[in-house]
């Protein structure tokens, strides 16, 4: 049971979220309405993932200086949960838009980047399964990883900043200020990010130990 | 009787002027009936078993995932 308190603490935190989420009192503002609550399940998938590919980018790192399979392993799976993150952050975010925005997708520069990111992670699977030796597939995986982490955050961090966006935290909207969140909002959302992104280290876990059994049974 | 008849002409009366009334105090519109007649929690329970159903699915998977572990060693 000691190996497993991180799991629980992260299925506690969303049972918190999905309770608190709901109940707790939140600022009453125009156009948004309840739909304000969104932020503690769609604001905390983007945030989930980013935890996600910087761990995917940490391990591989590591497989390029250690050449480890399975630090390369674990950077393919922490992507693909994180990649799982984003999918149901976008269709998420594109409901929310068509009550909010008007539409399903709008010409925001974060809506285009987040899609051109989950395009630019399909690429890192595409290229992973265009190539047979296991070496060879993680160096190039490996260096391609930290391509895409970059471009991750000039797409969904930096040039949604430069030009309008309609998200707050971009193009002159404030982030996170007095105007989105108050603190007993902040009371939800930040453990509502712990709480998510542990879910999502522990969907990973389960992946690659399942890789790890096929690999014994190959052997 | 008289009096009842009094009461309701009153209310009556003053039927018309709630809408404006409401327009009056001019508030964003949050869902404080849904919460006030209480039904805001059926909705609390379905997502929270909904969560409980894939926490269930995972605890099993992992599970599963010791016992091979454990028959490989």
């Amino acid at each position: 049971m000691k190996q497993h308190w991180w799991k629980v603490l992260g299925v506690v935190l969303v049972f918190y979220t999905i309770i608190w989420g709901f109940l707790g009192e939140v600022p009453a503002r125009f156009i948004l309405n309840e739909s304000i609550r969104a932020t503690y399940f769609h604001v905390t998938m983007w945030f989930s993932m980013i935890i996600l590919m910087t761990a995917s980018l940490v391990f591989s790192i590591q497989y390029l200086s250690k050449g480890n399979r399975l630090a390369d392993l674990k950077a393919k799976e922490t992507a693909s949960t994180g990649v799982l993150f984003s999918i149901i952050g976008l269709v998420t975010g594109s409901l929310w838009a068509r009550f909010t925005w008007g539409a399903f997708w709008v010409n925001d520069a974060k809506l285009n980047g987040t899609a051109i990111t989950l395009l630019i992670y399909a690429a890192y699977f595409v290229l992973r399964g265009s190539v047979d030796d296991p070496q060879k597939k993680g160096r190039l995986a490996g260096v391609y990883n930290i391509f895409a982490y970059v471009m991750m955050l000039v797409f969904i961090g930096i040039l949604p900043r430069m030009t309008d966006s309609l998200h707050p935290g971009n193009g002159g909207n404030p982030a996170f200020g007095q105007y989105d969140m108050d603190s007993q909002m902040r009371m939800v959302f930040y453990p509502a990010v712990i709480g998510f992104a542990l879910i999502g280290v522990w969907i990973t876990t389960l992946r690659i130990r399942m890789q790890k059994l096929i690999w014994k049974k190959e052997n | 009787m008289q009096q009842l008849q009094k009461l309701s002409f009153t209310l009556f009366a003053f039927l018309p002027g709630i809408p404006l009334l409401a327009q009056m105090r001019e508030k964003p519109e949050m869902a404080d009936l849904m919460r006030s007649n209480g039904k805001i929690y059926v909705v609390v329970a379905i997502a929270a078993l909904v969560f409980l159903g894939i926490v269930l699915y995972l605890i099993n998977l992992d599970r599963r995932l010791r016992k091979l572990e454990k028959d490989d060693k």
